[in-house]
């Protein structure tokens, strides 16, 4: 009879823990990692400290060319198993003919809601909506006047359930979303000393990200012992691509990189490097580099911040 | 350069933690995952990067028309809680599949499984 108890609470345990395991980048026995570029499908417990990038941007209008340095901070919190919040800040360098602006990028606030989950076929798939938050940032580093909101989809599916033929696929995985971009206002209108008006349009826009992943972590786990160690043994090679298009007011062409690299997992954090590839010159010129520090919050702290709100 | 050296060591020790997940995953299996076999084993033995919490942690082996053909006895190893053992009689030529589903002592469930074959 004293058994009972003590078995009600494990299992209430288990429970619990069965709720957080299905938040952490997990679908079924896949472990999806953090990308750097793109965002994932996931509600969870994490912190980005920091991500730090250097590229070229195109010049834009009377703006010439600069190469920008971005150090950036983002923080995600479940309030319950399924819906969470993140909040992100990114300070900005940027250097160009014109000499070197330094400031803060505007604050960005997202929520996200996983309704999907099949652990079997390894899908997941949420909603989110992200909030750029207009003039909460510099204006000399560009940060924007108007707010921008952009609802988006995001799945995930890993290829475990490929046939034992095709066994040494299974370890791919895809990520992706697709959102549109919001602006809350149509055009910004700016006088110069002269007395001329010129508008500049804020078309809305469509984004795509897409990550592509072989998970050494699966092969070695579940597919094929191949006799990988540390730290090979939990490395993950990823491409993402991370593409934008403005379809009216004035729209323009696709702009976005293309990023390959490489994902370190281990036990509380994740070491990401990833080369940042622009897709065309409208986007900039010459090859960036992105690196992140990411810390698995739910791991650290299993009892207490990690862990669901409500 | 105080606060720098300090952060830089925090990072430095959390990067060079054992490298698993605070999520119980397999290290390593005998017989090695997707491994083909010349005699049949006599039990399956899994290493785990966690240490497990035995109640709620479960193994067994499945013949290549899904029944169970373990011992029924799969469970965590009592004197090494990252360890799991099925015992398995005489099995015949063929393919054969591990499943296992465990919690972590830090309460995260994690589960999977991968085959092997036994050549005769």
């Amino acid at each position: 009879m004293k058994e009972v108890p003590v078995r009600f609470m494990l299992a209430a345990v288990a429970l619990a823990g069965a709720q957080g395991a299905l938040a952490h980048g997990f679908a079924g026995q896949r472990f999806f990692p953090a990308t750097i570029a793109t965002d994932d499908p996931f509600v969870a417990d994490e912190l980005s400290l920091p991500t730090v990038s250097r590229r070229t941007l195109a010049a834009e209008g009377d703006s010439p060319a600069v190469r920008e340095t971005a150090a950036s901070v983002d923080l995600a919190k479940r309030i319950t198993s399924s819906f969470g919040i993140e909040v992100g800040a990114t300070w900005l360098d940027q250097r160009g003919a014109e000499g070197t602006q330094r400031g803060f990028d505007n604050w960005a606030l997202g929520a996200k809601y996983q309704f999907y989950l099949d652990e079997r076929h390894e899908s997941i798939a949420s909603v989110g909506v992200d909030w750029d938050m207009g003039n909460t940032g510099a204006k000399s580093v560009g940060a924007e006047t108007f707010s921008t909101v952009t609802p988006a989809l995001f799945v995930g599916k890993g290829f475990g359930d490929l046939p034992s033929s095709m066994q040494y696929l299974r370890p791919l995985a895809l990520t992706g979303s697709v959102g549109i971009g919001m602006p809350s206002r149509s055009g910004t209108t700016t006088v110069d000393e002269d007395g001329n008006a010129s508008t500049e349009l804020h078309p809305h826009t469509v984004n795509v990200g897409l990550a592509l992943e072989y998970s050494l972590p699966y092969l070695q786990s579940f597919v094929k012992d191949v006799g990988l160690r540390e730290p090979f043994n939990r490395l993950i090679p990823i491409v993402e691509f991370d593409l934008s298009k403005p379809y009216d007011r004035g729209a323009g062409p696709w702009t976005g990189t293309v990023n390959p690299g490489l994902l370190w997992a281990g036990r509380y954090v994740q070491l990401g490097l990833e080369a940042v590839i622009p897709v065309n010159h409208a986007t900039g010129g010459g090859t960036g580099v992105v690196f992140q520090l990411h810390f698995f919050i739910d791991d650290l702290f299993p009892k207490s911040f990690g862990k669901p709100l409500l | 350069m105080r606060r720098v050296a300090r952060s830089l060591f925090i990072l430095a020790a959390l990067a060079a933690a054992p490298s698993a997940f605070a999520h119980a995953f397999l290290d390593h299996a005998d017989p090695r995952v997707g491994s083909t076999v010349d005699h049949a084993p006599r039990r399956a033995t899994l290493w785990f990067t966690q240490q497990l919490e035995p109640a709620f942690s479960k193994l067994k082996v499945l013949d290549a028309n899904g029944n169970e053909v373990d011992a029924k006895d799969g469970g965590v190893d009592a004197h090494d809680r990252t360890v799991m053992h099925a015992t398995l009689p005489a099995l015949a030529p063929g393919k054969y599949r591990v499943e296992w589903r465990v919690l972590s002592t830090d309460t995260h469930v994690t589960s999977g499984g991968f085959t092997f074959e036994v050549r005769r």
